[in-house]
């Protein structure tokens, strides 16, 4: 596909991060290429979304770098840093849209914030937004309205209002119906290969991970560190670590179940 | 010889009453031992679910303890027997396991074989031993306390004092329309701290003036002052009452507003996706709730005013005859224009503090539901106590320099 480049649009390098002394993953590394659609993974509570924080601005890592191309992000100052929120996209878990607001709103307020376009440009631009997503009709809704499905689609054109180079999202088909959900992931394809924005997704939904992502990175909650890289369809099939491939095949690993522990 | 113990069921007596209560279609636990050389070997029949509770082989910190067979000293092994068991919940598991535990603390072997094995694995969930008590969190001595909390107040100090030196920063930006922060945002904060407060501000003053004059006519009538009523209510109105009390209840139903509102965006992530995006919230969510109610404050304050003397007024002239001709010309005199600066340099200190308390407590919150309540119920408390420390010092330095 040509929207395949080598470079690197995120590099992760010997990241440590957590909210008290002991960090929730350590040494964590990782490179995402530009146009490629990179998974987070990992079991429940194995520090993803923290992760996710520590890429995205909202919690700075006790130790390692984050480069996005060329710029270290967590040594940039404060106004560089906010700057650079306006070039990534982030779809947070359960939406987090401005219930305030309604959905014209909500894609519309990056643009206002942040661009000197006039009132109708602006309206154009989220009228195609929310076209992308499927929900022009919704315009004048309020989430609290809307269904999770539709929420999330409304949380992706926000996500997606300035443009940005690279895409987060935080569980993106958590608590969708199945055939929503192939949805999503083919809007995120087409949002890929239209536009050539890179995504990086947290997600433990197999058939996500195995059906777009062609990269990602595997986080193991008792090492606390990255054990395996790779896309999910090929860890699935030759992953040597019984954690990774358990996960990958949908299988309890043999030492977590309960009866292994009785005698016979 | 067999011996029986707990609630003990012979056979061909009748189910107990309270098992007949629970459940006709149910039959009462029971346990039957057998001593088999070391070995005892107990029989478990009937249900032993969670409404048969009150009629379960007690469990307590020596459960088995109370009971003769397992007193004895030559006890090596327990075996189970549960071919008559009927259905079990955790109940069962319950006492298995503190049978399992005790006897693991009298070395005695527990064979778990006879135990249906969907019990067992349950069962191995249990932890093995007695269980062990989780550490004690630590608890912070005095001096630690005393420590932590001059920390956190020093913190929080520098945390508010940002927060307002940034919106009076902001302030400028505002003007020139280079804030970051929608005009419609500010035009419905405007409304919901100004229009919107009119008739609580008009009711709480209107009756504010009218028990001042009542409270005055009691005195000044005993001196032949009555007129002087006017005065009373004019000078107390304008300089003190008016402020405070549409201060209070600003603080209630705005403060309290504002704080709920911005807590519970704390909870859905609301405030992370603004983050993110680089849009500050100081000024996003902070500075049109700061602008509107500092510049409502002022014109609530002078709206109360009005309405407060009206409501002397009101009363003086129907229900304690004095003129209203005299009682004008008396508020005239009485209220300068020196008073009426005073009131609105107060109130708009007012409106500031409860705007900032507000936010800045909603920002602080946490991200449950108990903690948006606490957050609102904190921004009030917060608002009235520092209004009235406020204009405490407000009294002090007029005091001092003969306002």
């Amino acid at each position: 596909m040509e929207t395949y480049q080598p470079a690197s649009t995120l590099r992760v390098h010997g990241l440590a991060f957590g909210y008290g002394a002991e960090p929730v993953q350590h040494d964590v590394s990782f490179d995402v290429k530009k146009g490629s659609i990179f998974a987070i993974m990992g079991e429940s509570g194995c520090g993803k979304s923290t992760l996710l924080k520590a890429l995205i601005g909202l919690l700075r890592p006790s130790a390692g770098t984050v480069h996005f191309g060329a710029q270290d992000y967590w040594s940039m100052d404060e106004a560089q840093r906010e700057g650079f929120g306006r070039r990534i996209g982030v779809l947070f878990q359960g939406s987090a849209l401005w219930s305030s607001m309604t959905v014209a709103e909500n894609v519309a307020l990056p643009l206002q914030m942040f661009t000197r376009l006039s009132a109708p440009s602006i309206d154009a631009l989220v009228q195609l937004k929310l076209s992308l997503v499927g929900l022009e009709n919704s315009w004048s809704s309020l989430p609290a309205d809307l269904s999770g499905g539709m929420r999330q689609r409304v949380g992706l054109a926000r996500a997606l209002s300035l443009d940005p180079e690279i895409l987060f999202l935080d569980e993106p088909s958590a608590g969708l119906d199945p055939v929503a959900a192939k949805r999503f992931d083919d809007l995120i394809l087409e949002l890929r290969d239209g536009f050539g924005v890179t995504v990086v997704m947290v997600s433990h939904e197999l058939a996500s991970l195995f059906g777009i992502c062609d990269d990602g990175v595997f986080l193991d909650a008792q090492s606390r560190t990255v054990i395996a890289h790779g896309a999910p369809k090929i860890l699935r099939d030759s992953a040597a670590n019984p954690a990774v491939h358990s996960f990958m095949a949908r299988e309890r690993p043999e030492s977590a179940a309960p009866h292994a522990q009785v005698n016979p | 010889m067999g011996r029986r113990c707990g609630t003990v069921q012979s056979e061909g007596e009748e189910p107990s009453r309270l098992s007949l209560i629970v459940s006709n279609e149910s039959d009462a636990p029971g346990l039957a031992t057998r001593v088999d050389g070391g070995d005892t070997r107990l029989t478990l029949s009937g249900d032993w679910t969670l409404p048969h509770a009150g009629s379960l082989p007690k469990v307590g910190p020596t459960p088995a303890g109370s009971d003769a067979w397992f007193d004895r000293q030559d006890l090596k092994a327990i075996v189970f027997d549960t071919a008559g068991l009927g259905r079990w919940d955790t109940s069962l598991l319950v006492y298995l396991a503190q049978l399992r535990r005790d006897a693991t603390l009298r070395s005695i072997r527990f064979e778990d074989a006879g135990i249906p094995s969907a019990a067992r694995r349950l069962l191995a969930l249990l932890p093995d031993g007695a269980a062990t008590p989780a550490a004690p969190a630590w608890r912070p001595g005095l001096v630690e306390r005393v420590g932590l909390n001059t920390l956190s107040t020093w913190s929080e100090g520098v945390a508010v004092t940002t927060l307002l030196g940034r919106q009076v920063l902001q302030v400028g930006a505002a003007i020139v329309g280079r804030a970051q922060m929608r005009r419609i945002d500010l035009v419905a904060c405007l409304y919901d701290a100004g229009i919107a407060a009119l008739p609580m501000v008009a009711l709480v003053n209107v009756l504010v003036g009218g028990i001042l004059a009542f409270v005055g006519a009691i005195e000044l009538r005993r001196f032949g002052a009555d007129i002087y009523i006017a005065n009373l209510v004019g000078i107390a109105q304008v300089r003190e009452m008016a402020v405070v009390m549409t201060a209070i209840v600003m603080a209630g139903r705005t403060g309290g507003a504002y704080a709920a509102e911005i807590a519970s965006m704390q909870g859905s992530n609301e405030l992370d996706a603004l983050r993110v995006l680089g849009i500050p919230v100081q000024d996003y969510l902070v500075l049109p709730r700061v602008l509107a109610l500092t510049l409502m404050m002022p014109l609530l304050y002078l709206y109360a005013s009005f309405i407060g003397i009206l409501g002397g007024f009101a009363v003086a002239v129907s229900m304690l005859d004095i003129s209203p001709g005299l009682f004008i010309a008396q508020i005239r005199d009485a209220v300068t224009m020196s008073e009426v600066t005073f009131g609105l340099a107060k109130s708009v200190a007012f409106g500031a503090l409860v705007a900032i308390a507000g936010c800045r407590i909603g920002l602080k919150a946490g991200r449950s539901a108990a903690d948006v309540g606490h957050a609102a119920t904190h921004a009030v408390v917060v608002g009235i106590v520092g209004v009235i420390m406020v204009d405490a010092v407000f009294a002090v330095c007029a005091n001092a320099l003969d306002i």
